[in-house]
């Protein structure tokens, strides 16, 4: 009843192809971006800041970048967790030898250091496809790790190999709270998955698309392999070393190569099959719930006022989770983001059965 | 990149002209020796027992195949190897005789594709989405619509083409090729698997884009019915080898076609 485009003529092909066509979703968008600028920081305190919406945030990023290049683009990597640390470390060597450039400077320079790397280990894709190629990605991984944990150069000839950056400033503002931080990581994130959610419905999103559904049939109308296969290496890895840089700064504050070995590239892979491929609120949508599950399933028998020890508890924390994920795939392979566009076809009929 | 760009053709002359194409596989010879042309404006019928090499020689002129002898002229240029998005650059469009449409991407969107080479806007604008991009997707969506009106397809442009009945998606395939406002259009078996009704429509269709965007078409087909009143030309293939060419007719009453159909020994 509430959400149905009834009564809403689109009069030109601009409307039509709006980012939100309908109203309602619009509005729902608006208030949302709305509520977690300015109601959020009034009731939010410093456990849900560091342990669920900056996380979030960041890794969203990062999903995002990952679903540009494995759900749009349909090349699996497994070389987020490396890309990640090409970011990071970006941005600790820039920071630390040019600090006075701003850190919005510092994070896109992660961004595109992270997205020459990404295109030179993107250049297998060109001969090799899907499994085959996530074992290059997977070796990109490995050689990235390898990298940052013993070329002294990366980490400032740090003894214990681990890297801490310092005061962070944005315009002569501090950025040391869990709220700065947090505004700061929303509107990257704003900024960037509106600039994504623009580059996936736009020519490159279509180049990409048809690569993944069709190579062959993407050739024959005119799109170079080359030049598609690149471009989402190029801009996914863009992404995920903001997102790398992001987590380094602003969620660890010192950190070693092993925070971005391959469980970070699995978990963001996770993120965006539950999430769903090809869709940019389901890296949202994944990211939210491989975060959250885990918080909400070690809380679960503090609530239930079961007395377990935290051993037994972070057992059967990892045996549910696993467990809740085979099942997820299971019931709906296609991610929360399909569940949520049947959820919305539904509405639009409701109360009505058809 | 190596486009053909090559010169204006006048309607009649040869669009494009195939001279002792061979190509073999290992072993396999799958064009012995061909030649044969295709004048501008005209339909051109490729037709042949099953194995004859029919769609071989379509993915010569595509640029799939690269022919170890012989030599391709389109729009008057010698063509040297390609790839097939340059072939796709030089305005030769087709379709595939399974539909090899973008399963997950709505009708609409996988016309919009076809456009990927009408489309210049640099990378920053689109990731804004305003200004010269924006302009350039509403142009291009304004051209699509006509070739949506054209196929009446308006009714399944955001459905999701996995979706759509066979007939339907070959129609949108058509309409993909067509967005490419190519110069050569090369259709593999647009009627395989149609009921009756289908082809007619698709027969109209073909008509059509030949009047009316006065498109070249060179096609393969299996129904004789559709191929001996839709071309004007028709060329045969035999086990990789041309056996006859010309108007339907001759075709039609030319004793090495007879025997290749009925399969009298060789």
């Amino acid at each position: 009843m509430l959400y149905r485009e009834v009564g809403q003529f689109k009069t030109s092909y601009g409307a039509d192809q709006a980012i939100f066509p309908i109203a309602q979703d619009r509005w729902f968008v608006f208030a949302l971006i709305a509520f977690a600028f300015l109601a959020v920081p009034l009731f939010a305190g410093q456990y849900l800041y560091t342990e669920v919406l900056i996380p979030v945030l960041i890794l969203s990023i990062a999903a995002i970048g990952l679903n540009i290049l494995t759900g749009y683009c349909g090349q699996l990597s497994l070389g987020s967790g490396g890309f990640m640390a090409v970011g990071a470390y970006a941005a600790y060597n820039l920071a630390l030898r040019l600090p006075q450039t701003n850190i919005i400077l510092v994070f896109l320079f992660a961004g595109f250091m992270a997205m020459l790397v990404g295109i030179l280990f993107g250049l297998p894709s060109l001969r090799i496809k899907g499994f085959y190629l996530a074992v290059a990605t997977l070796a990109a991984q490995f050689f990235l790790e390898w990298a940052f944990a013993r070329v002294k150069w990366f980490t400032n000839y740090a003894p214990s190999g681990s890297v801490a950056v310092g005061r962070i400033e944005l315009f002569g503002i501090t950025i040391d709270t869990p709220a700065k931080i947090y505004i700061f990581v929303l509107a990257m994130t704003v900024v960037l998955a509106l600039g994504a959610k623009n580059l996936v419905r736009g020519r490159m999103g279509r180049m990409w698309m048809a690569m993944r559904d069709m190579d062959i049939a993407a050739e024959i109308i005119g799109i170079r392999p080359l030049h598609a296969k690149l471009s989402a290496f190029a801009v996914s890895s863009f992404y995920i070393g903001v997102a790398g840089a992001l987590w380094g700064f602003l969620r660890l504050g010192s950190w070693e190569p092993l925070a971005f070995d391959v469980n970070r590239s699995f978990q963001v892979l996770f993120m965006i099959i539950i999430g769903g491929l090809g869709s940019i609120l389901g890296s949202f949508l994944g990211a939210s719930f491989i975060v959250l599950l885990p918080i909400f399933l070690n809380q679960l028998p503090t609530w239930l006022g079961i007395a377990m020890s935290t051993a037994t508890i972070s057992h059967i924390e990892f045996m549910l989770f696993g467990a809740i994920i085979v099942l997820f795939l299971i019931a709906e392979p296609h991610g929360l983001a399909r569940l949520w566009a049947i959820a919305k076809e539904k509405l639009r009929l409701w109360p009505f059965p058809y | 990149m190596r486009a053909p760009s090559g010169r204006d053709i006048a309607a009649g002359e040869a669009l494009l002209a195939v001279e002792n194409v061979s190509l073999a596989f290992g072993g396999v010879k799958a064009i012995s020796d061909v030649s044969f042309d295709i004048r501008r404006g005209e339909i051109r019928a490729i037709i042949g027992p099953n194995g004859a090499g029919k769609t071989s020689l379509l993915n010569v002129i595509n640029g799939f195949y690269q022919p170890q002898r012989g030599r391709i002229t389109f729009k008057g240029r010698p063509r040297s190897a390609m790839r097939p998005y340059e072939a796709a650059l030089g305005g030769i469009a087709r379709t595939f005789q399974n539909v090899a449409l973008f399963k997950g991407m709505t009708a609409l969107d996988n016309i919009m594709a076809g456009r990927a080479l009408k489309m210049r806007r640099g990378f920053f604008w689109q990731l804004l989405w305003i200004g010269p991009a924006l302009a350039e997707e509403i142009e291009q969506r304004r051209r699509v619509e006509e070739i949506i009106d054209f196929l009446k397809i308006q009714h399944v442009r955001k459905i999701q083409v996995g979706k759509l009945p066979y007939g339907l998606q070959k129609r949108v395939e058509l309409g993909r090729a067509l967005a490419m406002e190519p110069d050569l259009l090369l259709l593999d078996e647009p009627m395989a698997g149609m009921n009756l009704e289908e082809k007619e429509d698709m027969s109209r269709f073909i008509l059509d884009v030949n009047a009316y965007y006065g498109t070249t078409i060179a096609l393969i087909e299996h129904d004789m019915g559709v191929v001996m009143d839709l071309s004007d030309r028709v060329l045969v293939l035999d086990h990789g080898v041309k056996i006859a060419d010309g108007v339907p007719a001759e075709v039609q009453s030319n004793q090495a076609v007879i025997d290749a159909y009925l399969g009298l020994s060789h």
